[in-house]
């Protein structure tokens, strides 16, 4: 074996490298530049020079009625969506996974929704919800029952929206359980038709609790995205009507780049990465101990 | 297999019909609507039935300037991926043969992060800079899409091709590096389409990025589509045949490469 080079002996650094600095440089220095933010006072429109405030923009932010709200918001939005998008997903999978005609067809269409441009989807049912042209309230008035505003209204925007997550997500889950179960070994199913048990019992008893890591896995990587939540909800509603849409990152985004006030923005930033991280931390954490 | 009964299998099928429309109503929707006249559109009861029109499609080509959108988002995001490619690589070489777990989790990080919490700062730092609105910020904010997507993808592809191939190489001499380069690489084509097809598509969709770091010149297709509504509320036609147009290209790579996002979709999850 030859004498290895500088370059081969240190190849655990160099080879990453590159990747590291770019990493640190886009996101870290960003993400420490804005926690820095958050204590200063800085009107990008108003051209006054940056103020240290201190906690005040926490304080302000913090006990903010709109700001509350938006959490509240954020994570009934998340929790709802996911929710339906986790039971619905694993039922159509469990439903999905056996050979039959067209199967490769059926996983395409699955497909479809996830690589959907999320702005065009949200454009798409913008015209479903129109109350005097959208096929939602004809279908409610082909049925007899009263039209509805959809989510030109405060009391229904928020479910509106929902149905649209569950929409382009659902498949997401499906495709995730799919694999999941292509990955289980045959054994316990034969052991188990072998003892008597009924199509419900090998379900309920072998089939749930062996996919189950992979489906709580998929519910994390959707809980991150849902919290994230910004192009359907931005296209659709803006936020509106009022406040009535507005999740943490719309909230963000307005107070950056419509009000410019980025100190203040800071803040509703930090407390959107802030809860993104713990949920992070939760999808590392099961990773580690399934690893184990 | 057990043998199903007749209408279990007839139920069976249904099922898979229902879901089928489900998941293609929206795209049906949007495709017929964007072959009607605005007439046929704002008619009440919908219309199933109706005489189609190319107009919508002659409008949003020929005004909007959508060949342009069209380029600027296929050059963002072919840079955007390419020099992923390059950063990510041997980043996802290293992870895979150094067992290197809290790197991968350090870049796995910028996919999971909110994308609001660098995009205020990067709009400071870009305005001082002067480089709002050229292909550079855009660049290198798709990058921050696209380098997870290839390191995540790559470096679990990596552990699946035998160590042995470069130890082989180096016991005859060659440097590690160059069997990266010369053994590895030329065997990584499978997951190289996956991490490129899927940045690719996440980029082409990206919207908030581009909606804040792009104006007239860098402007990308969601950003075009989007202020495309906004100007054009009541043209409903010419809207919908915009959102099949900038969906097009991402549906039909999902088409041609099915195999590889479907794994590159799920393999994070079903790993664990």
């Amino acid at each position: 074996m030859h004498q290895p080079s500088f370059v081969e002996r240190h190849l655990r650094v160099i080879f990453p490298l590159p990747a590291i600095l770019f990493i640190g440089l886009l996101m870290i220095f960003p993400i420490l530049y804005t926690l820095a933010l958050s204590f200063t006072s800085w009107n990008l429109t108003s051209g006054a020079p940056l103020r240290f405030v201190g906690l005040r923009n926490y304080e302000q932010i913090l006990t903010e009625p709109r700001f509350l709200d938006a959490v509240m918001r954020t994570f009934g939005f998340t929790i709802f969506a996911v929710l339906i998008e986790a039971v619905l997903g694993t039922v159509v999978a469990l439903i999905l996974n056996r050979a039959f005609i067209g199967k490769s067809l059926a996983k395409l269409l699955l497909l479809l929704p996830l690589v959907a441009t999320p702005v065009a989807v949200g454009i798409v049912f913008n015209l479903f919800y129109d109350p005097t042209i959208g096929l939602a309230n004809f279908a409610l008035s082909s049925l007899g029952l009263p039209q509805g505003l959809w989510i030109s209204n405060a009391a229904s925007v928020i479910p509106s929206l929902i149905v649209v997550d569950v929409w382009q997500w659902t498949p997401m889950i499906t495709l995730i359980v799919l694999a999941g179960l292509a990955g289980l070994s045959e054994e316990p199913f034969e052991a188990a038709r072998v003892d008597g048990a009924t199509q419900w019992q090998v379900l309920r008893y072998v089939t749930i609790p062996m996919v189950m890591p992979t489906i709580l896995t998929a519910v994390i990587l959707r809980l991150i995205d849902a919290l994230k939540t910004f192009d359907i909800i931005f296209a659709m509603t803006g936020g509106g009507p009022g406040y009535a849409s507005e999740t943490l990152n719309i909230m963000g985004f307005k107070y950056s780049f419509e009000y410019f006030r980025m100190g203040q923005a800071s803040v509703i930033l930090i407390a959107l990465f802030f809860f993104v991280l713990l949920c992070s931390l939760g999808i590392m954490k099961l990773r580690a101990s399934s690893e184990n | 297999m057990i043998k199903k009964s007749i209408p279990q299998e007839i139920l069976f099928y249904l099922a898979v019909v229902f879901i089928s429309l489900v998941v293609l109503f929206p795209f049906l929707w949007m495709l017929s609507s964007s072959f009607k006249t605005q007439t046929d559109i704002i008619a009440w009861p919908p219309k199933l039935i109706f005489s189609p029109t190319l107009h919508n499609y002659e409008k949003v080509f020929g005004e909007q300037d959508f060949l342009k959108y069209f380029i600027n988002s296929t050059v963002v995001g072919g840079l955007a991926v390419g020099l992923s490619l390059v950063l990510g690589l041997p980043a996802a070489y290293s992870i895979s043969r150094f067992t290197q777990r809290k790197l991968a989790l350090f870049i796995l990080l910028a996919r999971l992060m909110p994308g609001i919490s660098f995009l205020m700062p990067w709009y400071i730092i870009f305005s001082r800079l002067g480089l709002m609105d050229t292909y550079v910020a855009l660049v290198l904010s798709h990058m921050l899409i696209a380098l997870p997507i290839v390191v995540w993808i790559m470096s679990s592809y990596f552990n699946s091709i035998p160590v042995e191939l470069e130890e082989s190489a180096m016991v005859d001499g060659a440097t590690r590096q160059y069997a990266f380069w010369a053994i590895i690489l030329p065997m990584s084509g499978p997951g190289i389409i996956t991490s490129v097809t899927l940045s690719f598509i996440f980029s082409w969709n990206n919207f908030m990025f581009s909606q804040v770091l792009s104006m007239e010149k860098t402007r990308t297709l969601p950003i075009a589509v989007y202020n495309f509504v906004s100007y054009a509320e009541v043209d409903w036609g010419g809207v919908m045949a915009a959102a099949v147009a900038i969906m097009a290209p991402a549906i039909l790579l999902t088409m041609i490469f099915q195999k590889f996002v479907v794994k590159g979709l799920t393999m994070g999850a079903v790993k664990g």
